[in-house]
């Protein structure tokens, strides 16, 4: 068993903002149960920032804590700076992940950012049917 | 907070009557086996009154045993050493898909050097068909290694049947009994073996303590070049301690064998029953009957084996599992997989290992404490909500 820091420990036993978003704006999805860890993360955008972020996800103790702080990161935060959380910064913010369990299970930036390309697609198509809609 | 130690198929804890019996040879009778006086004379009495007592527990003779420092060791030298003492006769060798990592590496290093490797599979309760290694078997097949039991789903192979089949070929029957010896009866006669591998460990021994029986007359390369220390087949000075402690645990398990295994039985049954009654979606792994007393394995679905250990660890409870997650390697459990169980079922393994020291208590623990552990970590899995969403629709 690996051993995890303290913080990665408290995100695990008390993960933050676990769930689904009903109608979310972004839904981010990576991984996969083969490799091991999968993640599914929802997001609700209000006014270009991120108003409210939730996951599921399937993994071990490293996953869910990553997810967890992922969430927390993003709150709050507009798209762009949003889209600036990297699996490194992750890991820092967590003060450290076991070698092994460093790329496997650091996929929550990239399904952060999954969700919010999702969205920023979402939105580009409403915007080009409505310019056709002009024409 | 309760502390329940399920978790005896990673380690044994050591006897106080084992722990008694090496202490003198720290203390006191600390001479080299190999001196040629007091000292010596009294190291070399304990270590041959300790290889009688380890050739007892699989009914062969004491010259026949080979100290070593592990069952890996023990693993490493019998598959190297037999099929490099055998390769002028062919290159071929034979192992089954669920072997020990000491086995199935040591065979992928002979790969390496030259040799021809075939891995026969087994089924979905992890059994080896003996038709199946009669069909692997060449002409230039040295070497068949096929283990006695398997650690991580306790399944009990077939082994007089298979060494029926391999004799006639001439190739040399190795078997991993490190699950089995000192657990459940091992006789090398009956089974019809050339060599097994056992670790004290196993059975309230001593960690570092293993042992290799070889039949009379069958060769092996040395895997420790050296001395003369067991008869010139494995160097260094002798760990007079742990051959001791080896002994004295062989001999206890040999006089309590039955009801050892007869309590880890029922206690596994009780779990084994259980489990998939009070969560859903639960598989035992492994054979329904032939399986090592005091092993209960499961997958369960949706989630993830490390997570549900940590879990079960903060609730006091020690238990392993075969998920990628919880291997260094990250890969999940090449038994699991073998047996056909897809990948992301293979994640969610446990493995529940009892002992002497287990109780029904423990079981009621265990029944009480996973499922809103297993409903807690499934709430959060995409999986499941996957599943779910799809048993909706179905109803519809």
């Amino acid at each position: 068993m690996p051993v995890y820091n303290e913080k990665v420990m408290d995100h695990f036993m008390s993960p933050r903002n676990v769930g689904e978003i009903e109608n979310a704006d972004g839904v981010g999805e990576v991984g996969n149960p083969v490799c091991g860890d999968m993640m599914t993360f929802y997001i609700k955008v209000d006014n270009n920032h991120i108003s409210d972020v939730k996951y599921k996800t399937f993994g071990c103790g490293a996953a869910i804590a990553v997810s967890s702080m992922v969430s927390e990161m993003a709150k709050g935060k507009t798209l762009e700076e949003a889209k600036k959380i990297t699996p490194a910064l992750v890991a820092k913010q967590l003060e450290g992940l076991p070698k092994n369990k460093y790329h496997c299970s650091n996929l929550g930036a990239q399904a952060l950012n999954k969700a919010i390309d999702n969205y920023l697609k979402k939105q580009g198509k409403e915007g080009k049917s409505k310019k056709r809609g002009k024409k | 907070m309760r502390e329940v130690y399920l978790d005896y198929v990673a380690t044994t804890p050591l006897l106080p009557e084992v722990l008694e019996a090496m202490l003198p040879y720290f203390r006191d009778a600390y001479g080299n086996v190999q001196s040629l006086h007091n000292w010596g004379d009294k190291a070399r009495e304990a270590v041959e009154e300790a290889r009688v007592k380890v050739a007892d527990l699989i009914g062969g003779e004491a010259e026949d045993i080979i100290f070593t420092a592990s069952g890996t060791e023990s693993n490493n030298f019998a598959v190297k050493g037999l099929a490099m003492a055998q390769q002028s006769r062919g290159k071929h060798i034979v192992v089954s898909a669920i072997e020990h990592f000491s086995v199935l590496h040591s065979a992928k290093t002979l790969e390496k050097w030259g040799f021809e490797l075939t891995e026969v599979p087994v089924d979905k309760h992890g059994i080896v068909d003996p038709d199946k290694v009669a069909r692997s078997l060449r002409k230039d097949t040295i070497l068949v290694s096929i283990m006695q039991a398997n650690n991580e789903v306790g399944t009990i192979e077939p082994i007089k049947e298979i060494a029926g089949v391999v004799k006639p070929s001439g190739a040399i029957f190795h078997t991993d009994a490190v699950a089995t010896a000192g657990t459940i009866p091992v006789d090398v006669r009956e089974l019809g073996v050339d060599a097994l591998s056992l670790a004290g460990n196993q059975f309230y021994g001593p960690k570092g303590a293993g042992a290799l029986w070889l039949k009379k007359g069958v060769r092996i390369i040395p895997f420790l070049d050296g001395g003369v220390q067991e008869g010139g087949r494995r160097a260094g000075t002798e760990d007079v301690p742990a051959i001791v402690g080896l002994g004295k645990a062989a001999e206890m398990a040999k006089a309590e064998m039955g009801t050892r295994a007869k309590r880890c039985s029922a206690l596994r049954d009780k779990l084994i029953a259980g489990l998939p009654k009070r969560i859903e979606h639960v598989i035992v792994t492994g054979h329904p009957t032939q399986r090592l007393p005091g092993n209960a394995s499961f997958c369960v679905e949706f989630i993830e084996g490390e997570a549900m250990l940590m879990l079960l660890n903060s609730q006091g409870i020690a238990v392993s599992s075969g998920s990628a997650c919880t291997s260094r390697a990250l890969k999940a459990s090449h038994v699991l997989i073998a047996m056909g169980i897809p990948h992301e079922i293979a994640q969610g393994s446990l493995l529940f290992s009892f002992g002497l020291d287990s109780t029904g208590g423990d079981v009621d623990y265990v029944l009480e404490t996973m499922p809103p552990i297993v409903d807690r970590l499934r709430q959060m899995s995409p999986l499941y909500a996957k599943f779910l969403k799809k048993q909706k629709g179905g109803k519809k």
